[in-house]
């Protein structure tokens, strides 16, 4: 069965490049462009693993994955952050509200898939 | 008993002593006889009577006569030298016994004075050592003082209790810039001899560093504490503390008698240092997301080149689109935060003309080349390493006399805005700018001087620029230097130098002694912290409308009046002076005009006042001005009034007046100016010092004494 996949982020030009690139890996892909939109595929699309940019309007990523990792349902969603803020203190607090993996921009495209390849358990 | 009584006991003795024995006998004798004998006696006696008691007589006056001059040799001759001693001991050292008298006596007299002479030479030694250590210990406190007063940080000294002992000159002008109130006065009022440092600094944090002190004195450690506070008016301070440790006589076993802070405001350098967090931010965390981007895009195109060409377009468009974006962002940081991104070179602030002054003299002495100055703006102050920017200077003055030949230099300081202008020209020929650039990327060198630096480090260190421009018109060229204008922090105080004479009163090592200050009214006299205040009003009648347009107040502590550490400022009496009381106060309608009004004024005042003796003269006269204000600005003086008049009265009860000038003339004080609130005040102070050792002397010591008796007297029953 194909995984699925779904990116936020609310620059266009780093989604165009991670939806082309989870396609090419032969990922089932949805896009949302900020945090609410985010919180409503999640419900709609059920990914099993999310791409979720901190830095984002209306809520940022830290909240979309509080209001996530609160609903017991989504416990088997994989969430992946990917920011811009790169200090240990973010790092850290990300970790701790329950991201599963916390990537910082810019960062290398290979090791973004090996990752989620391995984290969904496939290749 | 009297040596009187002694003498005339004497002479009964000596009467008793001549006849006793004889009538004693002739009774015996009277007693033994038959009546025949007893007959012939009678008749044989009663005819030689007369020359007998004649005879005795004769013996008792001469007797009389011997023992008067005895008494008078030897008892009122001891009973007098003994007076003449006693006025050796005390009031005229000086004196001495008169030789005179028998000649014990004289050798007596000759041995005390002997002995006064050897007390005298002991004395005189004793005074003489006593006069030289106070001297030298005079002279450390004044070199102290003076070293303090010189130094460039804010140094203030304080006792346990956190009181003051000693301020530089650094820490007046620091803390002044820091007080919030509309007028030099509040500043005044933070620090002072005497005062807490706690109105300054935060109390708990000033305690937490003293307990650090502590344990770091058990450890064994080096005394030192840090810590950062901010004021009233939001400015951060960063303070050092260091013990003062009390001189105990084993080693090790130090005890903290005071401390000293060394204060710092780094409320500017913090704001330097956020932007430059904020250009640091904008310069990493803002890049991140647009790399982030590009790096993806860039990534597809060379994992996947067989991409359709229309989704190959658009990750090319990403890319350029990112770098576009980032290119952007990094022009805006550099035009916002220029400023901020100047290199960390510390640079000192200088006068302009300083720099000029300096390389005129270098120049002149290493390659007697004359030099001239131009326009110089003399007040402009600049950012500079003083040192690196002389050389540079002279470095391309040598340079140019070696390609050259220039018969002079002429140099020129302007500015527009905040970039000054150093300007270094010659006559000559064009030079190229290739020539230049070469020489602005050499290392510098003055004859067999060498400087590591190339004149392009010099200017990058300043963050300014260099360039070179002709003046075709007048046929000569220039080196223009763009400098950073300096603002400095602290503008000089003029008042300072104007106000008393000789050093200024910034320390009292005395205090460390001081105990509790609170206003005790059993303590003496001489030990409590005064403010002698004076107004100037509008008018006699306080309750008619007259209102107070003029507060002047210097504080006396530990028995020395301290000039510097006044209160001195005009009130606004929001309504019209009178004439006719113009000429009185010398206090104009244009001199009021702008003032604060009395609701800003007494707040002030107080605190300036808080925890002294107030003395004024005519006290019950200001008292009411500011009583009458109590309702309207809630501000009330409740501490202890003390009224030279009155102590006047006290002290002199007989003389009619004790108008101020009387006094002062009485007491031989002589004052300036009068009839200014300051002057006055002053005035009143030294009266109150000479009127202190005064009551002692009545027995009259502590302030409740004074109060007392000042109480009592006919001038106190007048009120107003």
């Amino acid at each position: 069965m194909t995984k699925k996949i779904l990116i936020v982020d609310d620059e266009p030009n780093i989604i165009i490049s991670l939806e082309f690139l989870m396609k090419k890996e032969g990922f089932s892909v949805a896009v949302a462009g900020d945090g609410e939109e985010a919180l409503a595929k999640v419900a709609s699309f059920a990914p099993d693993l999310i791409l979720l940019d901190v830095m984002m309007p209306k809520k940022s990523g830290f909240e979309v994955c509080e209001a996530l990792r609160a609903d017991p349902s989504n416990a088997g969603l994989l969430i992946v952050m990917l920011t811009a803020k790169g200090r240990d203190t973010e790092v850290a607090k990300g970790l701790a509200i329950g991201a599963d993996a916390y990537v910082t921009k810019p960062f290398s495209t290979k090791e973004l898939v090996a990752r989620v390849k391995t984290m969904l358990g496939v290749g | 008993m009297k040596a009187k009584h002694r003498f005339i006991v004497a002479v009964i003795v000596l009467g008793l002593l001549m006849t006793g024995p004889f009538v004693v006998t002739s009774l015996l004798v009277w007693l033994d006889m038959k009546d025949a004998e007893r007959t012939l006696l009678t008749n044989l006696l009663m005819s030689r009577l007369p020359v007998g008691t004649m005879m005795t007589l004769f013996g008792f006056v001469l007797g009389v006569l011997v023992l008067h001059k005895l008494f008078k040799q030897y008892v009122e001759g001891l009973l007098r030298m003994a007076e003449t001693l006693r006025l050796m001991l005390g009031a005229n050292r000086n004196f001495r016994v008169t030789i005179e008298g028998p000649p014990e006596v004289q050798q007596l007299a000759q041995a005390a004075n002997d002995l006064a002479q050897q007390r005298d030479a002991l004395m005189d030694d004793v005074d003489a050592q006593i006069a030289t250590a106070k001297a030298s210990v005079e002279e450390e406190k004044n070199r102290l003082a003076a070293l303090m007063s010189e130094l460039a940080q804010a140094v203030v000294v304080c006792n346990l209790d956190g009181r003051i002992l000693l301020y530089n000159n650094r820490a007046r002008l620091q803390f002044k810039a820091l007080s919030q109130g509309p007028t030099s006065v509040a500043g005044g009022a933070l620090i002072g001899l005497g005062r807490s440092i706690f109105s300054i600094l935060e109390k708990s944090q000033v305690e937490h560093a003293e307990e650090v002190i502590r344990q770091r004195l058990a450890a064994g450690k080096t005394a030192i504490s840090n810590f950062i506070t901010t004021t009233r008016g939001g400015q951060l301070l960063r303070a050092q503390m260091v013990p003062v440790l009390a001189a105990s006589g084993e080693e090790g076993d130090a005890t903290m008698s005071g401390y000293v802070l060394t204060v710092e405001n780094i409320t500017r350098s913090i704001e330097q240092e956020a932007r430059r967090d904020q250009v640091l931010h904008s310069l990493t965390e803002g890049s991140r997301s647009t790399i982030g981007n590009i790096r993806a895009a860039v990534a597809n195109l060379i994992d996947y080149p067989d991409m359709e060409p229309e989704l190959r377009e658009r990750f090319v468009k990403v890319v350029d689109d990112e770098a576009a974006k980032m290119s952007q962002s990094l022009d805006l940081t550099m035009g916002e935060f220029s400023d901020s991104m100047k290199t960390r070179w510390p640079l000192e602030d200088v006068l302009g003309i300083d720099i000029i002054a300096a390389a005129q003299r270098r120049i002149d002495d290493k390659l007697k080349l004359p030099t001239k100055t131009e326009e110089l703006d003399d007040a402009l102050w600049i950012k500079a390493d003083s040192y690196s920017l002389v050389f540079a200077l002279v470095c391309l003055a040598s340079k140019l006399q070696d390609h050259y030949e220039p018969r002079e230099l002429r140099f020129r300081l302007t500015s527009t805005g905040r970039l000054a202008y150093l300007d270094l020209i010659w006559a000559g020929p064009a030079m190229s700018s290739e020539t230049f650039y070469t020489w602005e990327m050499e290392t510098m060198q003055i004859g067999s001087e060498t400087s590591p630096l190339t004149l392009r480090d010099v200017i990058d260190r300043h963050g300014g620029e260099i360039w070179y421009e002709r003046e075709k018109a007048a046929h000569r060229a220039f080196f223009r230097f763009v400098l950073p204008v300096a603002v400095p922090e602290i503008e000089h105080d003029q008042e300072e130098r104007s106000r008393g004479k000789g050093r200024p009163e910034y320390y009292d090592f005395d205090l460390f002694k001081f105990e509790d200050k609170n206003i005790d009214l059993d303590r003496k006299l001489s030990d409590l912290t005064y403010t002698v205040f004076d107004t100037e009003t509008t008018g006699l009648e306080p309750s008619n409308g007259d209102e107070i347009i003029q507060i002047g107040a210097a504080r006396i502590v530990n028995n020395r009046l301290l000039r510097q550490e006044t209160f001195d400022q005009i009130v606004d009496p929001e309504c019209p002076l009178k004439p006719e009381s113009i000429p009185i106060h010398g206090i104009t309608e244009d001199m009021v005009r702008g003032q604060p009004n009395i609701d800003v004024v007494l707040p002030a005042f107080h605190s300036f006042c808080e925890d002294t003796v107030l003395i004024a003269h005519n006290a019950a006269f200001d008292m009411r001005f500011l009583q009458l204000k109590e309702e309207r600005t809630g501000i009330r003086f409740t501490q202890p009034v003390l009224d030279t008049l009155l102590l006047s009265a006290v002290i002199h009860p007989n003389q009619e007046s004790h108008k101020l000038d009387v006094i002062l003339e009485r007491l031989g004080i002589s004052i300036g100016t009068r009839h200014n609130a300051l002057q006055d005040a002053l005035a009143t102070g030294e009266v109150f010092l000479k009127q202190v050792k005064l009551l002692e002397e009545m027995g009259i010591v502590t302030v409740r004494q004074a109060l007392e008796a000042a109480e009592k007297t006919y001038f106190a029953r007048v009120k107003y």
